[in-house]
């Protein structure tokens, strides 16, 4: 099987291309606020609620649900997986767009942002920091991702030159696309273990590292799925099942992994016993382990895996049940305290909404226009 | 292809297997107190809510008044007075109440009421110390004061999810907003002087000393028996001024001596800390922990770097296709760079 990338074509600013630069165009304008009059004039952020939205989707399960390159790049470099070798390009797509708008909502979220070079000067590092981790590793990961993906751009360019002098030392950047990943995905849930009894004690846990980690790879694989399956519907492409259906296979393992991993913690560490008290954590948890349990249930047999259909849902859920989770840990079931209360405001959700669009936006731009999906067989 | 895939697998199981190798490294030893460590120790059984020392704190800070309390919004004034809700970025020490009941008599639990002081504890262990990615908080080594640089802020507000009293305040209406919190008027210190809010507080309610003599003071006040009239230095330990109180009856504990590692801003007072609003934690840091798993999972990035070894090489085998120059592969197998088009 020789895998032919080629630009889909087609018309660009389509009535759906206008409708999100529209949502662009509103997330300018609270932008333009938000560098003017301060945070507090778009957002509800509090100093009891100093993380709300931008860092808990842009960041956290923006960057998780940006987790496909990283996915594929596991299963393909590492488990020398060939046949699934077609499919990285695409994943990468949204693994670059993801991540760097990741970054690029950090600049909106940070207060001091014009000094946030400061995270690379040597002097000021604090190596205790985990965010001081995160904010290296992710940096250093959009560069790499924009290198992964290069070939794309040089293909569309037609720099072959420039091409041939890449292909020989791309191993190279593979390998640190793969432990960049590895590192902050597991990290971003470390980010918590410092806050304490402020992060409710179902979701709290020495082992938060991990759970993260583990959920990123299962989002990544669970996004690849579901939006091979978008665009193809979409974009008129031959469904590519078969091949998915194999990527999904993985995904039970990893999440039954991960649900004996998390509840033997929670069992352990006596944690559990937070299920029988009120308010809404044990109803967040419920919902999240009921998610993760369709994902399993439907990803786990052969024949319901192949049915398209049953596929796409279930790939939604995995996304869904780890999104959940990072939200319930950050911050539906967040608490610093009584008499602080936090839901977004519009200006917050417009700006996010705004990250999501242009997203979408740059992969429609890049699948048209450069060769990034395998051209049908 | 069969023996290539399981050379790989040993090198990722090798380079997974010093990652979590590393998870079981020593902890980190608790911070120990700096050695000329000073702090306040808040007595609430001496104070009479007068907030002399919120007036004094705001002077010498520069701080603006704040009008943003909700019994100003909701009577639609704004008084000529300062009227802070709670600790806010305008705010960095504030005096609060508690109230139960008929609220009767003062320090008492039922149907009594009590103040309290809010402003940084001075964590001998801080929390917010150990998540600053830019070293913003810094700990001095000498004073134990946890000071702010803004030049090295940018902003992130970790401190303010690290801090388990919710300390640090962000200037969220400013368009370049800073972290704002008590620095124990470590301009003054410089000077030879103690804390505005000591040096205003007119009962030693708020009291300025070393932290050891401090604890020590805690200590004696804690046998003293309550109707008895003892002897309460005020403003400075060792600065030579007392009054003659009666004691009031103390709840038997000096709220940050083990609190989160300890704490240099000590707290005593006739009612349990949980009425106060002070969250019952133990005597580790979450610093401590948060760095023993970090540093165990990255020591002097040993699992890193071999993990990347492992990779790259498992890259480096697996995209040799992707290398060779001719433009069909020999096995058929092809790569993304053969397809460009040649034109």
């Amino acid at each position: 099987m020789t895998e032919v990338y080629r630009p889909v074509g087609g018309k660009l600013l389509t009535r759906q291309f206008y409708f999100l630069a529209l949502l662009a165009l509103i997330a300018a304008y609270f932008l333009v606020r938000r560098f003017i009059f301060g945070i507090g004039d778009v957002s509800n952020l509090s100093d009891g609620y100093p993380w709300g939205l931008w860092i808990t989707y842009d960041v956290v399960t923006g960057t998780a649900i940006a987790c496909g390159g990283y996915a594929m790049a596991v299963a393909v470099y590492v488990f020398n997986k060939g046949q699934f070798h077609p499919m990285v390009r695409a994943a990468l797509l949204t693994s670059v767009f993801g991540y760097t708008l990741a970054g690029a909502s950090i600049v909106v979220d940070v207060g001091r942002y014009w000094q946030l070079y400061n995270v690379f000067l040597p002097q000021y590092a604090n190596l205790n920091s985990v965010m001081l981790e995160v904010a290296l590793c992710i940096s250093l990961y959009v560069l790499v991702l924009w290198i992964e993906f290069s070939p794309a751009i040089l293909e569309a360019m037609k720099a072959n030159r420039a091409l041939r002098m890449l292909r020989h030392i791309l191993f190279f950047f593979i390998g640190v696309g793969i432990l960049l990943p590895t590192m902050h995905q597991s990290s971003l849930g470390s980010l918590l273990i410092i806050a304490g009894h402020k992060v409710h004690p179902l979701w709290q846990s020495d082992i938060i590292p991990l759970l993260f980690l583990i959920t990123a790879i299962t989002m990544g694989y669970g996004m690849v799925v579901f939006e091979s399956l978008y665009a193809s519907v979409n974009l008129g492409r031959k469904l590519e099942t078969d091949l998915l259906a194999k990527v999904a296979g993985v995904i039970p393992w990893l999440l039954i992994t991960y649900l004996v991993l998390r509840i033997g913690d929670l069992t352990l560490t006596g944690n559990l016993a937070a299920l029988a008290e009120p308010g809404r954590a044990p109803i967040l948890f419920a919902g999240e382990m009921a998610l993760f349990g369709y994902a399993i249930v439907s990803l786990l047999g052969k024949a319901r895996r192949r049915h398209p259909t049953h596929l796409f849902w279930s790939a939604l859920a995995v996304v869904l049940a780890g999104a959940l989770y990072r939200f319930d840990a950050f911050l539906i079931a967040y608490n610093p305290g009584p008499g602080w209360h936090y839901f977004p405001a519009v200006g917050e959700m417009m700006i996010t909404l705004g990250v999501v669009a242009v997203e979408i936006m740059a992969y429609l731009f890049f699948v048209k226009k450069t060769p990034v999906l395998a051209a049908g067989h | 292809m069969k023996i290539d895939r399981r050379d790989f697998c040993k090198v990722v199981v090798a380079g997974a297997a010093t990652a979590l190798s590393g998870g079981v490294a020593e902890a980190r030893p608790p911070k120990e107190l700096p050695p000329k460590a000073v702090g306040i120790l808040y007595d609430a059984t001496l104070c009479i809510g007068c907030k002399a020392c919120e007036v004094g704190c705001k002077e010498a800070n520069d701080m603006p008044m704040d009008h943003t309390s909700c019994a100003e919004q909701a009577h639609g004034v704004t008084g000529v007075w300062d009227a802070p809700d709670d600790l806010n970025s305008r705010t960095m020490n504030k005096i609060k109440a508690y109230a139960q009941g008929t609220a009767e008599v003062k320090d008492r639990p039922q149907d009594g009421y009590s103040f309290i002081k809010r402003a940084c504890m001075h964590c001998v262990d801080p929390d917010c110390v150990s998540a600053c990615p830019v070293s913003a908080l810094t700990k001095d080594p000498v004073t134990g004061i946890v000071q702010y640089d803004p030049d090295a802020c940018i902003g992130c507000r970790y401190c303010q999810l690290a801090c388990p009293f919710n300390i640090p305040k962000f200037e969220y209406d400013k368009t370049f907003p800073k972290i704002v919190k008590c620095q124990m008027c470590a301009h003054l210190q410089a000077e030879g002087g103690i804390p505005a809010c000591c040096e205003a507080c007119p009962t030693g309610a708020s009291l300025f000393g070393a932290v050891p003599d401090l604890l020590e003071e805690a200590h004696r006040r804690l046998t003293f028996k309550s109707g008895e009239r003892q002897s309460y230095p005020i403003h400075s330990l060792d600065g030579g001024e007392t009054r003659t109180a009666e004691v009031r009856g103390y709840y038997p504990k000096v709220y940050g001596e083990t609190e989160t590692g300890g704490t240099q801003y000590l707290m005593m007072a006739g009612v349990p800390f949980e009425h106060l609003g002070m969250p019952d934690l133990g005597s580790e840091s979450r610093a401590r922990l948060s760095e023993t798993i970090q540093h165990g999972l990255y020591q002097g990035m040993m699992a890193p770097t071999l993990l990347l070894g492992g990779l790259v090489y498992a890259a480096y085998r697996n995209t040799h296709e992707d290398r060779m120059d001719p433009p069909e592969a020999p096995d058929g197998k092809a790569s993304q760079a053969e397809e460009v088009p040649d034109d």
